[in-house]
């Protein structure tokens, strides 16, 4: 006699709407082009009438700008983890250096701030991939454990040469304009960098990081040089996280060697897991939770480090698909047991 | 036979952690032809498919290529030279449909040097020529086959996908490691005629093989390795009767029954 | 004279600090991030037993031991057991686990005052010229008796023989009877005893911090990536390497140079030869 849980199993189809708005049939009706594109759509509204929904409360608008900075680190640390298959543990690095270039390129030279962030954006990103091109040809636990590595030393080292302002970091750096300039600029630069990446990994060239992911033998085999793929990779990665780095700095008007520290390595990492790793959405909404949690919490100092290394550890042993592909399986399939 | 070797194997030794894995192994490719290269398990071939595609690099020796040596070159670029390998173990890439595995051949370089598949010019999108290849491989177009993720797809399939994987850079060498082990007779029926198919449209072959029957039906040179050396070459039949590879076979006897 | 004297104690140091870390990833294969935190864990659970329970030196320190030895088993018998295997989670869960565990620390235990931990033995001699204190010689006398208790332990008793035969092959250890599961609690136990007996004997020498924690962990993981991970003579030997490098970068350079001689050498060693300075020839699995 078998148990109770053995003779049945949980059968999973996909919803009728799901089948007929696959492939061109997707413009059959309203109805379907709705089913299609409601999430995109509520996601993008989302995002654009937030800032207005949050006018009362000032405070909370300065976390949504938070909240987008963190997801354009996660929106990268994923694309780099399940696209081109590098784990990089370190995305304190890449704000980092983007807020201290954009905070010498503002402070320095006097360029003005709508120059200093796509600047820091492009350098920042090149000065990365740089100083990681030599542990791209490392795999796995190995580029991990490196990448984690990079922040602590560029901090530590900012602090023994007392370089950039030593432990002071820099300050006086122009504030945006006002804060919705901040807050827009920010969301549009989150969107255009999650479209543009979803579709990025659709096209040919998204098939070849994939393929660098899956099997880098098999890439190598078919003429093509890995590494240049793999910088590529950690270049559009840093890009967007040197791009949130840069506009930290601008609106703290200050880059110090605190914006090498651990949160921006870890709640990204975090945001990934709990969100869904691999569907670029995911780490926005993960971002959308765990960062608003974080601030609830800043009240109790570091506890809130705490909590949200509990959550990450919770999702990644007991729910590694994460949010966003548990929400997508069940609004495409029903979901039902079976006797067996 | 006449004219220049195109690839030319000279002296080449390579040591594993003091395991002599190649010892002063040399041949020569004409081309055209199809070079069998066989011998029990741990004689090298594989290593010295690693040596001459550049994934393993030799401690000694030559690996001239069209004249040039190729020790020391990355392998993505000996391959964009036109010396493709399929791997023992199929590598292909296990999340995607079958027919987008090959969109990553086509994008190198080289692809896209040669222009697409056949006749030159870009032929409609990447994904038509990967199937086009595909169909030419033997998967069946009009099925469902060639849009299967490559991880639900049969051993069968998968060699073929390595061999397309080849194809797709259209190859002036394609090096197949081991592509008969693991198929049933039926499979291995049809894949006879393609490796024909693939001779006679110009591409020189190099067959790493275990299966010595189907082997000694293509090949038109066969080269036997034992403990890492080369002990004999020539054609199958000479090679079948030396002294030599029999005692390096001993007691797989029925092997020889096959051919 | 006193370079070579404090090299050898700082030597020492991180071989204790690195030994548990190493015993972990040697056997089980698991990159045990929460080290660290393990690491503090039980300065302060040994602290608060002295202090708030009054217990007896030596009892607060069996005590101590003998709770972070369950808490390191239990870590991996409820949560890492599930992610085996998938060594990217691994570490991202076990960092985790150290992250909840130190910033929990420093937000519920270890705040407001220092906490020390009473040395051992008072008083200091001279060696050489260098006055050195008897709880550093400790240090260096200890370690070697760690090192070698390991060695007999590994060599010379079943259980040690079971993890040996599970580094080296664990799908030959499944078919020859031994558990591979528990092998590892009993593997993440040990490592973590060897993480407290570490703490307990180095911080005497300064206080109860939750820096140490991440200090702890870069410098474990500083040695068994020098040494090659999961290769103990090598960690041995790496951590003579780095701990003379250190000593001599402070020489002349000055103290900050300390981590930046630890992560400098992670980051070279993994470029340069990523097998480690004394691993085996694994390059190919590595690299290629």
């Amino acid at each position: 006699m078998p148990k109770a849980h053995e003779s049945r199993r949980k059968e999973r189809l996909d919803r009728g709407v799901k089948v007929r708005s696959d492939g061109v049939y997707a413009v059959a009706s309203w109805r379907e082009m709705a089913f299609l594109l409601g999430p995109r759509l509520l996601l993008i509204a989302g995002l654009l009438i937030m800032p207005l929904l949050l006018m009362p409360v000032p405070y909370w608008q300065k976390v949504l700008t938070i909240i987008c900075i963190y997801s354009m680190l996660a929106i990268g640390f994923d694309f780099l983890a399940h696209y081109v298959g590098l784990v990089s543990l370190g995305g304190a690095l890449y704000i980092g250096v983007g807020a201290y270039i954009a905070a010498i390129l503002n402070t320095e030279m006097g360029l003005p701030l709508w120059a200093t962030i796509p600047l820091a954006t492009v350098l920042g990103g090149g000065v990365c991939t740089v100083l990681l091109w030599p542990c791209l040809p490392l795999r796995g636990v190995y580029f991990a454990i490196v990448s984690l590595m990079f922040p602590l030393l560029a901090a530590r080292l900012i602090e023994a040469f007392d370089i950039f302002g030593g432990t002071d970091g820099i300050m006086g750096l122009d504030g945006f304009p006002n804060r919705w300039s901040e807050m827009y600029v920010l969301i549009i630069c989150l969107l255009l960098a999650l479209f543009a990446l979803r579709q990025l990994v659709n096209e040919d060239v998204g098939l070849v990081f994939r393929g660098v992911k899956d099997n880098d033998q098999s890439v190598k085999a078919s003429g093509i040089d890995i590494t240049r793929y793999k910088a590529l990779g950690v270049f559009i990665a840093s890009s967007l996280g040197c791009l949130g780095g840069a506009c930290l700095a601008h609106i703290y008007m200050w880059a110090g060697i605190s914006q090498f520290a651990l949160d921006f390595s870890i709640i990204p990492i975090a945001a990934t897991v709990v969100g869904g790793g691999g569907t670029l959405a995911g780490p926005v909404i993960g971002c959308l939770i765990l960062v608003p949690i974080s601030e609830l919490l800043r009240d109790f100092g570091t506890l809130r480090i705490a909590v949200y290394a509990l959550i990450l550890m919770a999702f990644i042993v007991f729910k590694s698909e994460g949010l966003m592909s548990y929400g997508a399986r069940k609004y495409n399939q029903f979901e039902h047991w079976v006797e067996i | 036979m006449a004219g220049e070797p195109i690839l030319s194997v000279r002296d080449v030794n390579k040591t594993f952690g003091g395991v002599k894995a190649l010892t002063e192994v040399s041949f020569d490719l004409m081309p055209g032809d199809i070079l069998g290269v066989i011998g029990p398990n741990g004689s090298g071939k594989t290593t010295l498919v690693n040596v001459i595609t550049g994934f393993v690099k030799a401690d000694t020796g030559q690996v001239l290529y069209k004249g040039k040596n190729l020790v020391g070159t990355a392998p993505h670029k000996i391959a964009d030279q036109g010396l493709t390998r399929t791997f023992q173990v199929m590598r292909p890439y296990y999340s995607l449909p079958a027919y987008k595995n090959l969109i990553v051949p086509l994008f190198s370089p080289r692809a896209r040097r040669t222009g697409g598949w056949r006749g030159g010019g870009r032929m409609g999108s990447r994904d038509t020529v990967a199937v086009d290849i595909l169909e030419e491989i033997g998967f069946e177009r009009e099925s469902y086959v060639p849009y299967k993720t490559a991880s639900s797809l049969p051993t069968g399939y998968l060699k073929r996908l390595e061999l397309a994987r080849c194809l797709a850079l259209r190859p002036e060498i394609i090096i197949c490691d081991e592509v008969f082990s693991g198929l049933s007779m039926s499979e291995m029926a049809s894949m006879v005629p393609l490796m024909e198919k693939l001779q006679m449209e110009g591409i020189t072959l190099i067959m790493v093989e275990h299966r010595l029957r189907e082997l000694f039906r293509l090949a038109n040179r066969v080269m036997v390795l034992n403990f890492g050396a080369k002990i004999a070459e020539g054609v199958p039949v000479e090679v079948m009767a030396d002294k030599q590879v029999k005692e390096a076979y001993f007691g797989s006897e029925e092997v020889f029954s096959y051919v | 004279m006193d370079i070579l004297i404090y090299g050898v104690i700082n030597s020492a140091t991180l071989a204790l600090m690195a030994l548990g870390f190493t015993l972990v990833y040697g056997v089980s294969r698991l990159p045990n991030f929460a080290h660290g935190a393990l690491y503090v864990l039980a300065g302060y659970i040994c602290w608060l037993l002295l202090n708030r329970l009054g217990l007896p030196y030596i009892l607060a320190i069996a005590l101590a031991l003998g709770l972070v030895a369950v808490v390191g088993g239990a870590m991996y018998q409820l949560i890492l057991v599930r992610i085996r295997g998938m060594s990217i989670s691994e570490i991202i869960a076990s960092y985790a686990i150290g992250l909840a565990i130190l910033e929990g620390l420093r937000w519920g235990g270890l705040k407001g005052g220092t906490f020390t931990l009473p040395a051992f033995l008072e008083g200091s001699v001279d060696i050489a010229g260098v006055s050195v204190d008897f709880q550093r010689i400790l240090v260096v006398v200890l370690g070697a008796l760690l090192v070698g208790l390991l060695y007999f332990f590994v060599n010379h008793t079943r259980l040690g023989l079971a993890l040996k035969g599970m580094a080296q092959d664990e799908r030959a250890a499944l078919t020859l009877g031994i558990d591979s599961d528990r092998m590892a609690v009993a593997s993440m136990a040990l490592g973590s005893l060897s993480a407290a007996i570490a703490a307990l004997i180095l911080l005497p020498l300064g206080s109860i911090v939750v820096e140490a924690g991440y200090h702890v962990l870069i410098m474990a993981v500083a040695v068994c990536i020098v040494g090659g991970l999961g290769s103990w003579t090598g960690a041995i030997l790496a951590s003579f390497v780095i701990g003379f490098a250190q000593i001599l970068t402070t020489a002349y350079l000055g103290a900050h140079f300390q981590v930046v001689v630890a992560i400098l050498a992670i980051i070279l060693t993994l470029i340069l030869r990523p097998s480690g300075l004394f691993g085996k020839q694994k390059e190919l699995e590595e690299r290629v």
